[in-house]
């Protein structure tokens, strides 16, 4: 005689005499064991590029590589930290600027049509090839308008590469703030740019900054648009915008990891440890900064 | 009843009165200033200004490749696409002039062998990162505890923000050597040696090639292809997930039979998103690849290149061309790669956003 069939038995089905139903076992078992082997490829790469890093870099390591500019044979990293950092700042106020100005027209401003094709726009704009922004900045900028290897250059194509990132999480972070905000600034007599800088920007905040550092993150890490328009120089950067090259991390690991002298070899492992560090302090910042804004809003509530 | 008076008296003793009619100050900048702050007018221009910038960087892309590439479409004609050549002529030669195109004697180009190892490499990327995307997905949405998963999407923006000259350096130093070491013989000796099969054995070279540079690539694309896959599985409905548990299901088959065809549209625009990524990737394919030119790869090991690898490897070269045809060939190169990675990037969004009715994310994901 046939048992009840049990209910809900998760990981042990039977089939409707009772009898435990291999083939959805073994089903259940197969399917859960190959996606946590998934989550295990996800984490290995990830695990062995980071110890690939850092047991190369760790042993070769001397705190003056933050100090000392590069020379023809090894030296530091000290002009290319400044250069990356200089970059950084200037991605984040041109790239930053236009983004959240334009992000806020998209939220805010842009209905149907225009709307459609301006965000469309941005997309495709994110999803052309870096190395193609790079080709086409060298030939522009560099060539065709004389800046030749520069700041200014190598700004404005990282700044078309992270454009979309920031106006993408700008919109996103302002439609999120609710209707009833901007109604009450509204009742209560607010000028539009007010409201705005006031209650919606302020309460998209954390939104928008995660945009920006995860621009701000790409732009750390590109190599490809970089070194045909801010080409390299062992020297520290200058502040001038055009006609001076810049030197940057990322070039350090791309031409370094193969050369004959020993110093520059190091160098390349040296760059790659700073980058990886770069962008982890650039992952720590943006969780601090949604937690903390989380901590405020539920002790407001 | 008259509306002469202010509604409010202006405050006592301050003797400034109050200005209810809206902007009439004496001075320019103050009246500026507050047309500029009272107006919308002023702040829309503004912004929408900043969000014509990426149209117009769209525009101009394409126009500077345009101008550029011009000649050498004309020269190249297309043919382009299926030749394998890559013969810079005779740079101490007087150069000549075909149809009124200034290039060095005997300079011919072809774009097959860029074209293939563009493919196959970003094939051999999604076959490898969409299983173990999903996989890791559907693990993180409808089963692990809310702490790993957490911790595995901590492990996911990680990965997006590797710098890819990092992976380069990771996959020639540490992955590739390993693969072609331990790895890649076992198959390159065992395969049958019959049609087809016979490109997964042969020769392997050390630690650079197809395979070594697809998987990597793969591992590159996983976090927008899971983020995007994660997001999705997240916004399937409770009531036929529930529905499915009530019928008697367990959860790995709810999740495969209800949730998994619920995201069906959006996981193939989230693979072709992928896959638009992996096409234009370049630091890390070039330092992997094995930067070969105008030869298809051998096998499934051997070294190969990449339109994108190519562009960056050879852009150097190309100024030595006194003619600059090299560069204007450099220049149809990002033409073919830029329409190829746009097709995919427009194709996926429209996919998506008429079948699924959500975006898809900008950029890396997470």
């Amino acid at each position: 005689m046939a048992r009840p069939v049990p209910l809900n038995q998760d990981a042990a089905p039977f089939d409707l005499y009772g009898r435990p139903d291999w083939r959805r076992r073994t089903g259940y078992l197969v399917g859960w064991g190959a996606c946590l082997v998934a989550v295990a490829l996800v984490a290995i790469p990830i695990v062995w590029l980071l110890w690939g890093v850092v047991s190369r870099a760790v042993p070769v390591w001397r705190w003056s590589v933050l100090t000392e500019p590069t020379s023809a044979t090894g030296g530091g990293l000290a002009n290319e930290i400044v250069g990356t950092l200089l970059i950084v700042a200037g991605v984040a106020v041109l790239a930053g600027s236009i983004g959240i100005l334009s992000g806020i027209y998209l939220a805010e401003y842009a209905k149907g049509a225009a709307g459609t094709i301006l965000r469309g726009a941005s997309e495709v704009l994110a999803g052309i090839p870096s190395i193609v922004l790079g080709y086409v900045g060298y030939i522009a900028l560099v060539i065709a308008l004389h800046w030749q290897y520069s700041l200014a250059a190598a700004l404005i194509v990282l700044s078309a590469l992270t454009v979309p990132y920031i106006a993408k999480a700008t919109e996103a972070a302002l439609r999120q703030v609710p209707t009833p905000y901007r109604e009450g600034a509204d009742a209560l007599g607010m000028s539009p740019l007010r409201s705005l800088s006031r209650i919606t920007i302020k309460t998209a905040l954390p939104g928008i900054t995660t945009g920006l550092l995860v621009a701000l993150a790409i732009s750390v890490g590109e190599t490809a648009p970089l070194l045909y328009t801010a080409g390299f120089t062992n020297s520290l950067p200058t502040l001038h915008l055009t006609h001076a090259p810049v030197g940057y991390l990322t070039y350090a690991v791309w031409t370094f990891y193969n050369s004959p002298f020993k110093g520059q070899e190091d160098l390349s492992f040296d760059a790659a440890l700073i980058l990886v560090v770069l962008v982890l302090i650039f992952i720590v910042a943006s969780r601090l900064v949604v937690a903390l804004t989380q901590r405020n809003t539920e002790k407001n509530n | 009843m008259t509306l002469t008076t202010p509604d409010r008296a202006p405050p006592a003793g301050t003797g400034v009165p109050l200005d209810t009619m809206g902007g009439r100050h004496r001075n320019a900048p103050q009246q500026l200033w507050r047309w500029f702050t009272q107006e919308t007018a002023a702040l829309r221009g503004l912004t929408a200004v900043a969000a014509l910038v990426p149209l117009a960087a769209l525009v101009a892309i394409l126009a500077v490749l345009a101008w550029k590439a011009g000649p050498a479409l004309k020269y190249n004609g297309p043919g382009f696409l299926t030749r394998t050549d890559w013969r810079p002529g005779s740079t101490y030669a007087n150069p000549v002039k075909t149809d009124g195109v200034l290039h060095p004697v005997g300079a011919l180009y072809g774009a097959l062998p860029l074209i293939v190892g563009t493919l196959a490499s970003s094939a051999i990327a999604v076959l490898f990162a969409v299983p173990v995307s999903v996989g890791a997905a559907l693990a993180v949405v409808e089963k692990l505890p809310p702490r790993i998963s957490n911790g595995v999407g901590i492990f996911m923006e990680v990965l997006a923000g590797i710098p890819s000259v990092v992976f380069g350096l990771w996959g020639i130093l540490t992955f590739g050597p390993w693969l072609s070491r331990d790895i890649d013989p076992i198959f390159a000796n065992h395969f049958p040696d019959v049609p087809l099969l016979s490109f997964f054995r042969g020769y392997v070279p050390a630690g650079e090639g197809l395979l070594a540079a697809g998987l990597v690539l793969g591992v590159m694309i996983i976090p927008i292809v899971a983020a995007t896959t994660r997001d999705l599985l997240r916004q399937v409905p409770r009531l036929p997930k529930e529905g499915a548990l009530a019928l008697g299901m367990n959860d790995f088959e709810m999740a495969r039979k209800v949730s998994l065809p619920w995201i069906r549209a959006g996981l193939i625009g989230a693979s072709v998103l992928g896959l638009a990524r992996a096409l234009g990737e370049t630091i890390a394919v070039a330092m992997v690849s094995g930067s070969a030119l105008a030869t298809m790869p051998v096998n499934i090991f051997g070294t190969f290149g990449t339109i994108a690898s190519t562009i960056v490897q050879q852009l150097d070269g190309s100024l030595g061309d006194g003619t600059g045809f090299e560069l204007r060939t450099l220049a149809e190169f990002a033409l073919v790669l830029a329409i190829i990675t746009l097709a995919a990037n427009v194709g996926a969004r429209l996919l998506v956003r008429r079948v699924a009715g959500t975006a898809l994310p900008v950029g890396r994901g997470v």
